[in-house]
């Protein structure tokens, strides 16, 4: 198997044209050989990366500008690992990875939270049998509390802390425990916390209070494998699904004058009224006032076929990569 | 042949896999003998593997034999992803769409498929002029003329099936131009040699300037031609004269053209006019002082001699078919290609060389055997995904007549599942495979459910994706099957809550008994519960299995006595025992922990309960005369006999309690 961790250029941000699509493919800059699935990977400063394995190991590599270089800048084997850490397989997928400078959190299918610190060779703490069945995701949602979502349908508040090894709060779906694939947190209004599911669904939480979801919004037709917020322009949510389909959600009031079936090319619109279970007025996400209560929905990709595993947004650019071993870049999101 | 293995010296055994065959050498040696070790008579493939017991000199190997090498091939990632896209669209596409507009696309699909291939083609270059290792070069360099060979044969079949075959047949035109193009476009090593003269100072003084006036004459490009012969004419004066004629016979050569504004008829007689005057210009000697002149003027006359003496220029012996047909034969017909097309072979090979394995796949085009042509390519090329992608193509055009294969499906959907088989055995391109095999309506969902069960299953995200796949298509047994394969190996790890969720996505009732037993087990070793979290939460999954239940109940039951709401804790526990959710083996532990709850200073059981409670304990050792174990016999006697007594006093209690009246 020959896996690699690489850097593009997208192109400059003259080059977009008038409708859109913007000019000249992205181009290789630089790559590197790794061991084992990449899993999750986030940048932890304009450097450096971090990358979870599926083989258990965490790396974190330099990008040398100067010379359009990657290279592997320190790595912890066997952060994540099963019953016995000794033999070959017992490796265990981390299979998520969240960096604060010089913080890195890393969670995985041995059900163990990790925390590192950039410069330091071992784990500043590792929580083992944090869960008894896999992470798939975390998040930070303050600078010492984590959240964590795993496959028996929970979302995990820990206080980083405290040196207990207990979640601070337990939160779970109503109903069937479905497993829980992706968490992200409102940039601005740290209460409010949205997680994908393997059945599509979108649910979002306010964790100041209750234990169960504020909204559950049927969304996808098969997993959900990452949701993130918009970070400067939180009204707008992004989600994508193994059903190949990549949903642009829009939550800003202006959306009222719009006509209801609006469709463009490869793109179609729907509105959705979303049923709620909590009431709260603060936020579009949170809100259940009728007139204002509807989302533009849209599905950003026209002929879909394999899967999105994964995508990430900043300003005006949407990238994400699907399992036809394309990478798609987006350069004018709200045009 | 596999490097390494010598038959020569050991047997060989075999075992067949989906993807893959096994080669190993036995313990024999080549004289028969046998070795005598126990298990060694049967050469199974565990002895080889298990290679140096005590003795054997040499271990074995074991070899894994792969058929398809070519998907592991990096660069031709890009291919097989793209095509899978086109693919997909093929057959999602309009139906309905009839006559030209339906023409019209598949003939985008066909350059889709070709536009695909130049790029792969493109990479695979740039890969090898980069590459320093010269062994990956040479590599990458066959890969590249591979590719060329099949974008060769791609574009003819486009032309003479999927243009031609699908719309007008009486449209003579057309198809020389598109022959034309195809030359053009695919003969290129003489493209240096033009460059060459193109960019020199004054290009008719070049020793090469003839030879690039004969390419453009015999690849039917005037225009060039004359341009370049206009050059010579102002640098050589006295030519004056001739040139002028030359050049006036190529303005007026009649062409077929694209737009058929003229009938066939038209054409010949404007052709066979202009033959003439052609002809005669030679005949009078007008030529006769330059020899190039000519032999220009002989070609466009379409003397075969003439053009055959220009054969380095041309290459090839299609590139002499088609310039053969362009001088003598404008107006051909798809179906006279192949009287043409032998004769021309034949004539450019000329009896040195044999015709080659891509001779014959033109020459099968050219006779419009498609069949033959499949089947040529399905032998020479290593790989299935050009005869696959092109059958299905064909058949799109309704092309194919349904020619069955002996053992039962088309030869469509033949190709497309071993194409697809081969891209099983790939780690990630099997997603590919998967919407082959979902189009082959036949064998398709067979193929589908014996190799998704084989897949590798490393990473949880990975089994989800096959799960899905499953699930989408109603294979319970695989789905079962998988999820079962993913709760052992949490089970294994020790990952109890991780085996629970499959085991529900599963709806695997079974499977949750055990992993419940697998809990209360360690419950009984250790005294407390591990995994808390879990069993705190189960929700509505808890009935998914009796065990289950039971685990979730209990769980309650200590977490009621934790908070000290003993009564509650109490009907619980009888509950739990006379509903028979309880396993009879845990019968004990339970009323164990009913002790705790008889010797409280409060009274918690009723009588009723009470009554239930020795019921139950009798029932319990009725039941055990024989099955009590020697070393456990104290132990038990004296726990049943402590029950026995508390029961009696907490009855005793209870009777008194009940009995007073609440007076004053």
């Amino acid at each position: 198997q020959d896996n690699r961790v690489s850097i593009w250029s997208a192109g400059d941000l003259g080059n977009a044209g008038l409708n859109g699509e913007y000019h000249g493919e992205p181009h290789l800059l630089c790559d590197i050989q790794h061991n084992g699935d990449v899993m999750d990977m986030q940048f932890l400063d304009r450097e450096r990366i971090v990358v979870a394995s599926s083989t258990g190991t965490v790396t974190i590599f330099r990008h040398h500008q100067n010379n359009q270089t990657l290279s592997a800048n320190h790595r912890w084997e066997k952060a994540h690992y099963h019953v016995d850490q000794d033999t070959s397989c017992g490796g265990a997928a981390c299979t998520g990875v969240v960096c604060n400078n010089p913080e890195i959190v890393t969670v995985g299918e041995d059900g163990r939270i990790n925390l590192f610190r950039a410069d330091q060779k071992d784990a500043v703490r590792t929580i083992d049998n944090a869960d008894s069945s896999t992470l798939h995701a975390v998040t930070f949602l303050r600078t010492t509390e984590i959240l964590t979502v795993n496959s028996i349908g929970q979302l995990k508040i820990w206080d980083l802390r405290q040196q207990r090894n207990e979640p601070s709060h337990i939160f779970s779906l109503a109903g069937d425990r479905v497993p829980l694939h992706c968490v992200d947190r409102h940039p601005n209004q740290q209460h409010i916390v949205a997680t994908g599911g393997q059945d599509g669904m979108l649910s979002i939480w306010d964790i100041r209070q209750g234990t169960m979801p504020v909204s559950l919004l049927n969304a996808h037709e098969a997993e959900m494998w990452e949701v993130h917020f918009h970070p400067s322009d939180p009204d707008h949510l992004f989600t994508c699904s193994e059903d190949g389909s990549l949903w642009h959600w829009d939550t800003s009031t202006n959306v009222s004058e719009k006509p209801s079936f609006l469709h463009q090319g490869g793109r179609s619109t729907a509105y959705l009224s979303h049923s709620t279970i909590n009431q709260s007025v603060v936020s579009a996400w949170l809100s259940n006032d009728p007139t204002k209560d509807r989302m533009e929905i849209t599905n950003l990709i026209p002929n879909q076929t394999l899967s999105v595993n994964s995508l990430d947004v900043l300003g005006p650019c949407l990238v994400y990569g699907t399992d036809a071993e394309a990478i798609y870049v987006n350069r004018q999101l709200f045009a | 042949v596999v490097p390494g293995a010598d038959s020569s010296s050991r047997q060989l055994c075999f075992a067949w896999g989906p993807a893959e065959v096994l080669v190993c050498e036995t313990l024999f040696g080549r004289a028969g003998a046998s070795r005598s070790r126990a298990g060694a008579a049967a050469p199974a493939l565990t002895d080889a593997v298990a290679g140096t017991e005590d003795g054997a000199p040499s271990s074995s190997r074991v070899f894994v034999v792969r058929r398809d090498q070519d998907i592991y091939i990096q660069t031709l990632r890009k291919l097989f992803n793209e095509s899978h896209g086109i693919f997909m669209g093929l057959q999602r596409s309009e139906e309905e769409l009839a006559g030209k507009s339906r023409k019209a696309q598949l003939v985008q699909v066909s350059k889709n498929y070709r536009s695909v291939i130049r790029a792969c083609m493109e990479d695979m270059h740039q890969a090898a002029v980069s590459t320093r290792d010269p062994a990956l070069q040479g590599q990458y360099s066959t890969q590249v003329s591979i590719l060329s060979a099949m974008e060769l044969i791609w574009n003819l079949c486009e032309i003479l099936f999927i243009e031609a075959a699908t719309g007008d047949l009486s449209a003579a035109g057309p198809l020389l131009l598109r022959l034309l193009d195809w030359v053009r476009l695919h003969v290129c090593d003489v493209d240096s040699m033009v460059r060459e003269v193109l960019s020199s100072e004054s290009p008719s003084k070049h020793k090469l300037f003839w030879n690039v006036v004969d390419v453009f004459v015999l690849q039917g490009r005037m225009d060039e031609a004359r341009h370049l012969l206009s050059k010579e004419a102002s640098a050589n004066p006295t030519s004056m004269n001739m040139y002028r004629i030359l050049d006036d016979l190529m303005k007026k050569m009649p062409v077929p053209s694209l737009s058929n504004t003229q009938t066939l008829t038209e054409l010949e007689l404007k052709w066979q006019h202009w033959h003439e005057e052609c002809q005669r210009y030679l005949q009078d000697g007008t030529f006769a002082s330059n020899p190039h002149m000519e032999s220009i003027c002989k070609i466009l006359l379409g003397d075969e001699d003439a053009i055959l003496e220009k054969k380095e220029l041309m290459t090839t012996w299609y590139h002499f078919l088609v310039t053969r047909l362009l001088y003598s034969h404008p107006t051909v017909k798809p179906m006279e290609l192949r009287f043409y097309a032998q004769s021309s072979m034949d004539l450019f090979l000329g009896g040195e060389s044999s015709p080659e394995p891509l001779d014959m796949i033109l020459m099968a085009a050219f006779e419009f055997e498609m069949h033959q042509v499949i089947k040529e390519c399905s032998i020479v090329l290593s790989n299935w995904w050009f005869v696959a992608h092109l059958t299905d193509l064909l058949d799109h055009c309704k092309l194919l007549q349904s020619h069955n294969l002996y053992f039962g499906s088309n030869m469509r959907e033949f190709l497309l599942l071993e194409y697809a088989s081969g891209l099983f055995s790939h780690h990630s391109l099997w997603q590919l495979g998967v919407d082959y095999f979902d189009h082959c309506p036949q064998y398709g969902r067979v193929y589908l459910e014996l190799h998704i069960e084989r897949i590798p299953l490393s990473t949880e995200q990975k089994a989800l994706k096959v799960l899905r796949i499953c699930e989408q298509r109603q294979m319970h047994e695989q789905v079962r099957s998988v999820c079962k394969i993913m709760a052992m190996k949490a089970l294994r790890n020790n990952r109890l809550g991780s085996a629970l969720s499959w085991s529900i996505r599963a709806k695997d009732a079974a499977f949750a008994t055990l992993i419940s037993d697998r809990f209360l087990k360690d419950y009984c070793e250790r005294g407390c519960f591990s995994d808390l979290d879990l069993i705190d939460n189960l929700g509505p999954s808890m009935l998914l299995s009796d065990r289950l239940t039971f685990l979730g109940k209990y769980r309650e039951f200590h977490r009621l006595y934790g908070e000290q709401r003993f009564a509650e804790a109490a009907r619980l526990l009888l509950t739990l025992m006379t509903a028979h959710i309880a396993p009879c083996s845990f019968w004990m532990t339970l009323l164990t922990d009913a002790l705790p709850l008889l010797e409280q200073k409060e009274v918690i059981f009723s009588a009723e309960q009470t009554y239930e409670l020795m019921r139950c304990l009798e029932d319990l050792t009725a039941g055990n005369p024989d099955k009590k174990k020697f070393q456990d016999d104290d132990i038990e006697t004296t726990k049943v006999e402590m029950l026995r007594l508390a029961l009696a006093r907490n009855l005793a209690r209870v009777i008194v309690k009940e009995g007073t009246v609440e007076g004053s």
